[in-house]
């Protein structure tokens, strides 16, 4: 029987993180991808890197992740498209203005910059954003990535590190139990491994006992439009639709790729399990789009698609190890599995070698974790 | 009675990247572009690209007219006056 010191299941960029860190801590790392490597839920965000503030343990971990990702910036090959374009939280009125105050509290709190901006300075920020908004908060740190290049640079680093112990990726193959430090895959191979790190997206087929929804959402992509926007512009609103756990809601939320093209969300569904294309809620999703960008009326649009986010009840993914000491998951990350992705790659090696935690791993534990209702 | 040489219709001039080019009444803003030399547009690493299917199926022939960006200019009949620019 093959061994590892630690088997990833599921080569999303989760996964690919997990690789590319237990690898250069030295450890043997093997990588089982069934279908495609970043082709499920990383190939269908945006690549929004953003600090969260919707709870203490999202904005925590959301931070840490976002400060390794600029660590990383000059790591990163070009095809990663790294921007460092800030996220601008726009307020339509007086009430999401005092919200942007409270958020710039938030931010200051956890040393995150943040900087006000009221109306005339977000017009001048954003040009083509319509008039009488009433400011936004401008998160200068924020960036963006392309997420399928950046899985695949992950998996890269893994595989090129310990020249004597290479990890090695199993692609093609599916795992179909994992427990007490043995996998066993479709064709009844058994691959055996000190720990079993589970990454496997909304798939918990290894692990029915957590409590995952799939929530769909749409996107869209523009031909270029270079200067049309200049910062990932997010309605101060999101947070509320976001966070709403069964209706089906949309929010602005646009940005600008390297190339001009516009990236525009986004939608939550829930209970929709097929990924058509649902026009009604594209319908919503544009109109909202148009309300905050008018001129974006007139784009052309060249490709629109669907994609499932992994949905925990309390929003938190869930990053540790489970009852079984050989298993541990990182998995329910919602919309923030890109963001998350490095963040959540140094906790599972710190439950792994058993250091000390760069963050307080507790409120992602999944002992923690609402269990499914019986 | 068919004229047997085009250029013999009636000519309208269109701006192409600032220059006045003088075509023929019914011709494409394709061949506008095509008479000036000119490329549609610039890919995204930076080469130009041209006309290619013809029939507006492929987008190669994007180009800005008259301010608007990513016109299929193999689709749109020149104007008097039409400004065009290699779409960036």
């Amino acid at each position: 029987m093959d061994s590892y010191d630690v088997l990833i299941l599921g080569a999303g960029i989760v996964g690919a993180a997990c690789a590319c860190e237990c690898a250069a801590a030295g450890l043997r790392v093997g990588i089982i991808e069934p279908g495609v490597t970043g082709g499920a839920a990383s190939a269908a965000g945006m690549g929004h890197l953003v600090v969260m503030d919707d709870s203490p343990a999202q904005l925590a971990l959301s931070r840490f992740s976002r400060e390794l990702w600029r660590d990383l910036q000059n790591q990163l090959p070009p095809q990663v498209e790294f921007e460092q374009r800030g996220t601008l939280w726009v307020a339509a009125d007086a009430e999401e203005m005092d919200e942007v105050l409270a958020k710039h509290r938030t931010y200051g709190s956890m040393a995150a910059a943040s900087e006000v901006l009221d109306e005339a300075a977000l017009h001048e920020a954003e040009p083509n954003l319509r008039s009488g908004l009433a400011g936004a908060l401008l998160v200068p740190h924020d960036a963006v990535i392309y997420p399928p290049a950046a899985t695949a640079y992950f998996l890269a680093s893994a595989l090129r590190q310990n020249a004597n112990r290479p990890a090695k990726l199993l692609r093609g193959v599916r795992p179909v139990k994992a427990a007490d430090g043995v996998v066993t895959l479709q064709d009844g191979t058994r691959i055996a491994a000190g720990n079993i790190v589970i990454a496997t997206g909304v798939d918990t087929t290894l692990v029915p006992w957590l409590n995952l929804q799939k929530r769909k959402g749409h996107l869209v992509i523009t031909d270029r439009y270079p200067r049309f926007v200049h910062h990932q512009l997010v309605e101060l609103g999101y947070l509320k639709s976001a966070h709403k756990l069964t209706e089906d809601s949309v929010a602005f939320n646009v940005q600008p790729r390297q190339n001009g093209q516009l990236l525009i969300g986004s939608s939550r569904q829930y209970g929709d399990l097929s990924s058509e294309i649902d026009p009604g809620i594209l319908g919503k999703m544009m109109e909202r789009a148009v309300g905050y960008l008018p001129s974006l009326q007139s784009v052309s649009v060249l490709r629109v698609w669907t994609g499932f986010r992994a949905a925990t009840p309390d929003k938190l993914p869930v990053i540790g190890p489970t009852l079984d000491p050989s298993i541990l998951v990182a998995m329910g990350f919602e919309g923030l599995g890109i963001t998350n992705a490095p963040g959540a790659a140094r906790l599972i090696l710190s439950h792994i070698l058993q250091q000390e935690f760069p963050i307080d791993p507790a409120p992602y534990l999944p002992s923690l974790a609402p269990v499914l209702h019986a | 009675m068919h004229d047997s040489d085009p250029l013999n219709h009636g000519h309208l001039l269109v701006v192409v990247n600032g220059r006045s080019i003088p075509m023929p009444e019914g011709s494409t803003v394709a061949a506008a572009l095509l008479t000036a030399n000119a490329p549609c547009r610039t890919s995204v690493a930076g080469e130009p690209r041209t006309a290619l299917c013809g029939m507006g199926i492929c987008f190669e022939c994007r180009a800005v007219i008259d301010g608007v960006p990513h016109q299929r200019s193999c689709q749109i009949p020149c104007r008097d006056g039409m400004e065009v620019e290699t779409q960036p």
